[in-house]
């Protein structure tokens, strides 16, 4: 019996869509059986829905995509081209990079934006830690260790895409983050009670943390249909951990929401996983409708002091931290700690500290266009 | 009787077996308890002799870790048996891990 009912489950499944082709993929949104061309079909339509009906862009925009060779960013790249081209965007499509100076991770990475550089034929601007900032992250680490190191990357990240799409006088920024990752960010931020995140993570179009204004078009997309779309299409990715992430608080989120995906019933295969695909989106609609009680002190926005960057305080958080480490107090904006005898013994004045630059004094820049007669193979767009 | 079955590791997962991405495993045609060898005969097989360290990021409780998507012969396993497809000579099984930076 079981051989039959196994024989009868491996009979070729059709496509739900076009009911010609083998279906090859089950939609974790849907659970809908389909075919190659029929996916690539959906995704690419439903993204264009997503820009369309939030009107991320208008014609004449200067786009940055925020690329780290990574398989989010890589196929962000590859579908705003290609919907670009199709439907007439108008837009000035960008690869900006960060290059945050991590040794055998960023440095192989960026190699990947480069080839994406060649095979998308768009330009590429890439922004350094070292430049920007006077610290790579290799140094930061030998000086905080690894458990906040995480935080001050995400801070300096953020600002240094700002800097780079001010030096390339961009509109808009646009980051691969995707359904999962929105998922994830909910869920730490309610563990952390950080709810002044809590009302912005789960905008696809957000203005509150950066200068520049910054969308999510994957916010509604599913990592296992990203990663599909790249297995099939060939795209080429990064695929490795950041080697000083292992310790990240998000790492824990992760765990847990792909456990919850995994919890099955004894009886029916799949069944009780489509209900819990749908979590995703509870969590980004919980997200969304968290209230918060009328009477909490929600943090203002103002600019810096120092180097003019958005910031909830008389000094952003990047200024803060870059003190701490210039001052030999690693733990000077991570903790509340209050500074003592000790602290203040230990003080060191480093030498050759970086000046940050004051976000008005930021001259334009150029970014790199593709090589005219590279031998790489350029993508395919065609529909 | 026994049977070949390529095997590929994408997504970062080829840096649990020494950077090589594809592999050829040879596997009984009949598992020890006469019935046919299942994906999840191979997946252990693969944990117990391809691995010296790191088992956890491969396989979790019975089956592949969560976050790591399996195709056979191109086919979203969701759409097979999963983890009790029963294995055929020549089968192409890819694992890709989802689990990294985008």
């Amino acid at each position: 019996e079981r051989s039959f009912l196994t024989a009868a489950s491996n009979m070729v499944k059709l496509c739900v869509i076009c009911e010609t082709e083998r279906a090859v993929l089950k939609r974790p949104k849907t659970g809908q059986q389909i075919c190659r061309s029929c996916f690539y079909h959906v995704f690419e339509t439903e993204i264009h829905h997503t820009i369309v009906d939030n009107n991320l862009f208008k014609p004449g925009d200067r786009i940055a995509i925020g690329a780290s060779g990574g398989k989010d960013s890589t196929v962000l790249a590859h579908v705003l081209k290609t919907l670009n081209e199709r439907y007439n965007y108008g837009l000035e499509l960008y690869l900006l990079s960060v290059d945050e100076g991590i040794t055998g991770y960023r440095d192989d990475s960026l190699e990947t934006v480069k080839r994406n550089q060649q095979q998308y034929e768009l330009p590429l601007k890439i922004v350094s830690y070292s430049d920007l900032y006077g610290w790579t992250m290799d140094e930061i680490v030998k000086e905080v260790g690894l458990k906040n190191n995480c935080t001050f990357c995400g801070v300096f990240r953020r600002q240094a895409l700002d800097r780079g799409s001010v030096m390339l006088g961009i509109d808009h920024v646009v980051t691969g983050h995707n359904a999962d990752d929105i998922a994830e960010t909910v869920l730490m931020n309610i563990l952390r009670g950080d709810i002044a995140r809590l009302g912005r993570c789960t905008e696809i179009i957000t203005k509150g943390e950066s200068m520049v204004r910054r969308s999510k078009p994957f916010k509604y997309t599913y990592e296992k249909e990203i990663v599909m779309y790249a297995y099939f299409k060939k795209l080429d990715y990064f695929s490795t951990e950041c080697i000083y992430s292992p310790n990240a608080y998000r790492g824990y989120a992760r765990t847990f929401l792909k456990d919850l995906e995994a919890v099955r019933p004894s009886a029916i295969i799949g069944m009780y996983r489509d209900l819990l695909c749908r979590y995703r989106e509870d969590i980004i609609h919980s997200g969304e409708a968290f209230e918060i009680k009328t009477g909490v002190k929600m943090p203002e926005q103002q600019t810096c002091t120092r180097c003019g960057y958005i910031s909830s305080n008389e000094l952003c958080k990047a200024c803060v931290l870059l003190d701490g480490l210039n001052r030999g107090l690693p733990r000077l904006g991570i903790t509340r700690e209050q500074r003592t005898r000790h602290d203040e013994a230990k003080e060191v004045k480093k030498t050759g500290v970086t000046k940050i630059q004051h976000f008005s004094d930021i001259q334009r820049a150029e970014a790199t266009p593709p090589m005219a007669n590279s031998n790489i193979k350029k993508i395919d767009i065609s529909y | 009787m026994s049977i070949n079955v390529k095997v590929e590791f994408s997504g970062g997962m080829e840096l649990l077996f020494d950077n090589v991405r594809h592999h050829t495993i040879e596997q009984p045609a009949k598992s020890s308890d006469n019935q046919p060898t299942t994906l999840k005969d191979l997946i252990f097989y693969i944990r117990d002799n391809m691995m010296t360290e790191k088992k956890e990021l491969f396989v979790d409780k019975d089956t592949v870790r969560p976050g790591i998507l399996v195709l056979i012969n191109n086919v979203d396993w969701e759409l097979c048996d999963e983890i009790d497809y029963q294995l055929e000579d020549n089968d192409e099984i890819v694992f890709i891990s989802t689990l990294h930076g985008g």
